[in-house]
């Protein structure tokens, strides 16, 4: 039973090990594939305008619970008008980043990794190799670098729908004073918060996209295989993201 | 580079996958010119020596020379630039699914080259024509047949005018008819393109037709060599099960196993 | 090739959106606006013995209305007070020199912000003047320590009765009464 332990921890740091040469050899392509700036264009479109629906809804119901709860905790000392300030640095520091990553994980990380799964299931990967056509620069980077991009400003979306769907709630709906709810806000929140908030995303987004393509990338060529990539990518990811979540929080204070 | 009359030369190579050795002191010779087809049963390896061929896996020992360049001496990039004097035709066709049937084809060009687009078109449409999908120029990947989608993929493969063309088991899974396209265009682009084909196959009827030479491996060696006819009427047991497509012989029909009475009259787990 | 025209016009709308929602993000939830895009002010100062936790971005007001905000907090090391700038909008270019600063709390646990109450002089406030009458921040601690101390003084009056209500030092609520009550007589 000790050697299972043993081994399992040995394939974990191998897979680490393995898992951050790969990101060294995105990185030491990335100014090659930059050229083709019409590949990562095209992800771009495909991470991000393509996952727009979902984090734009997904913020707006976020945002109104946020404006519920809170209105309902802070009216207890008498303090809705703080609302704004609650509802913008939850979201700003928190919930946009680290939802929207997680969402991002389930719709653009499996894509990914499907994607890339495929094609190394029908050998296209092989093909583009055989045809002197680096595969690494062709197909995978563009789509790590799609996801980089894309993240932080999905982030961004999700966190101002988010504010004005707490709006929505407080305001509109439970009387907050809309006065006290933006210049509360204003004057809580700080220049450090958002930064905060921008630095988790992008770090996020560097963690899920290279996650990703990394597991579609070295996907098992078969069905069960693909399967699995997207699994594993999900269940990683999301576990990747809540960790540096904690290690960012922590470093901001 | 010396224009040697083999353009691919293996000796005495060894490869071992996972501590099992898939070829032992292999040597192979596969002269200009000619359609040479590599056979054999499933399993010997047939699709590892064409990666071994074409540098995609590093042998143990030993060495591959094509078109004069040893393998294992050459760097990535070098590999590359030989890459591209050879064109490779993949069991599923592997085609890219998210382009059309046109910018498939076009793919090596627009990858390497400078052309004009107005050449590469030219280009596109004249290997289309060769293996008559031209009028096929604008559909996807996924709108095509196996048959189709293999010679979509064969156009793309001689599309940079190689010396080496590679066929990865072209016949599998084909109908009759797709069948017989593909066996004519294999002949047909060997004679008047002046190159030499590879065929990996395990289909002997098909490929004695237009095979110059064969090779038949089995348990990691080539066990003979030479033309269709020759080995027809090979002295050895192997070949003439391979040839004769024997249920048994060499390669025996049951898999090993205890005593078949003894299993049947024996209760469940009481061995 | 209309496929890659609406691609980029979607990649674009998307990128666009973003930065959008990034701006909209560093610029309209801090206090920090973009310096061009503030309106025309005019800065006063006034010393608080006791500022509490205002804080820069707090919003100064009159009669509720916001008129300005904090924009700078400093200690001055020779007479150990805070010293507040007080950004307004020149809109409101009529406040008299005698009016008073103090620091108000919104709601129970809400930010502290400054109010100004208007005095009665017919000269106005102008740029980089002081406001004099300040009145400082009310904290908790302070009145608690208070409220207590109060408690304590009069429980220790009450429990020894004889000593006369008049010679009793300054507890003034409680001995003014019966005074007066004396003088109405």
């Amino acid at each position: 039973m000790l050697r299972e332990l043993w081994e399992s921890l040995t394939d974990a740091l191998e897979a680490l090990g393995s898992v951050f040469q790969f990101l060294l050899r995105l990185i030491v392509n990335s100014p090659r594939a930059l050229l083709r700036f019409d590949l990562i264009s095209q992800q771009i479109f495909n991470s991000g305008a393509l996952s727009l629906v979902i984090i734009m809804l997904s913020g707006l119901f976020v945002g109104m619970v946020l404006g519920l709860q809170g209105y309902d905790l802070l009216q207890r000392f008498g303090s809705e008008e703080a609302l704004g300030e609650a509802a913008a640095i939850g979201l700003v520091k928190e919930l946009g980043p680290v939802v929207t990553a997680l969402l991002f994980a389930g719709r653009a990380g499996t894509a990914l990794a499907s994607e890339l799964g495929l094609m190394r299931a029908t050998d296209q990967i092989s093909a583009m190799e055989m045809m002197a056509v680096d595969p690494i620069q062709r197909v995978v980077v563009p789509r790590f670098l799609g996801g980089v991009i894309a993240m932080p400003l999905l982030a961004a979306i999700f966190s101002v729908i988010g504010i004005y769907g707490a709006q929505l709630v407080g305001v509109q709906i439970m009387g907050v004073d809309g006065g006290s709810f933006w210049s509360q806000m204003r004057a809580a929140v700080h220049l450090k918060d958002v930064n905060e908030g921008i630095v988790k995303s992008m770090v996020f987004g560097v963690a899920c996209s290279l996650i990703a393509v990394y597991q579609g990338y070295y996907a098992t060529p078969t069905a069960e295989g693909v399967g699995r990539a997207t699994t594993y990518t999900v269940v990683t990811s999301a576990v990747v993201i809540l960790f540096l979540d904690y290690l960012i929080t922590a470093a901001f204070l | 580079m010396n224009q040697s009359s083999a353009i691919v030369e293996i000796q005495n190579l060894d490869y071992t996958v996972n501590s099992r050795p898939v070829f032992v002191g292999l040597d192979i010779k596969i002269q200009r010119g000619l359609i040479t087809a590599v056979m054999g049963p499933s399993g010997t390896g047939k699709t590892t020596l064409l990666r071994l061929i074409t540098g995609q896996v590093i042998a143990d020992r030993g060495s591959i020379e094509v078109a004069g360049e040893n393998l294992r001496a050459l760097s990535r990039a070098n590999l590359y630039v030989l890459r591209r004097r050879m064109g490779m035709l993949f069991q599923n066709g592997a085609l890219l699914t998210d382009l059309s049937v046109f910018e498939n084809v076009a793919f090596p060009l627009r990858e390497h080259t400078d052309l004009p687009e107005r050449l590469i078109r030219q280009l596109v449409l004249t290997k289309l024509q060769a293996v008559g999908l031209r009028g096929a120029a604008e559909l996807m990947p996924a709108e095509l047949s196996g048959g189709m989608s293999r010679r979509v993929a064969l156009a793309r493969a001689i599309v940079m005018d190689p010396e080496l063309l590679i066929y990865d088991e072209p016949f599998v899974g084909l109908d009759p008819i797709s069948l017989g396209v593909i066996l004519r265009l294999i002949r047909r682009l060997n004679d008047t393109l002046g190159i030499t084909s590879i065929v990996v196959s395990h289909d002997v009827k098909e490929i004695a037709t237009v095979a110059d030479q064969v090779f038949l491996l089995s348990g990691g060696k080539v066990v003979a060599s030479g033309t269709p006819q020759e080995l027809k009427s090979y002295p050895s047991e192997t070949v003439k099960q391979f040839i004769g497509g024997l249920a048994d012989g060499p390669v025996p029909f049951h898999f090993p196993a205890p005593d078949y009475f003894g299993e049947l009259l024996s209760r469940s787990g009481d061995l | 090739m209309h496929k890659s025209r609406t691609l980029n016009l979607g990649t674009g709308t998307f990128v666009l959106l973003g930065f959008a929602a990034l701006f909209f993000l560093t610029t309209q939830t801090t206090s920090r606006g973009l310096p061009f895009m503030s309106p025309p002010h005019y800065d006063l100062m006034a010393k608080f013995d006791n500022v509490g936790d205002l804080k820069v971005g707090s919003p100064v007001s009159m009669s509720g209305v916001e008129i300005g905000r904090v924009t700078k907090i400093d200690f001055d090391e020779k007479d150990f007070k805070a010293v507040v700038v007080l950004r307004i909008n020149a809109r409101y270019s009529q406040i008299p020199t005698d009016s008073d600063a103090s620091i108000y709390t919104q709601g129970l646990l809400g930010g502290k912000f400054i109010g100004l109450t208007a005095g009665g002089a017919d000269t106005y406030l102008k740029d980089k003047d002081q406001i004099d009458f300040t009145q400082s921040a009310f904290v908790l601690e302070n009145l608690i320590g208070q409220v207590l101390a109060n408690f304590t003084k009069s429980k220790a009056d009450a429990q020894a009765p004889d000593t006369a209500p008049s010679s009793a030092p300054a507890d003034s609520k409680t001995a003014g009464k019966p005074k007066a009550a004396e003088k109405a007589k």
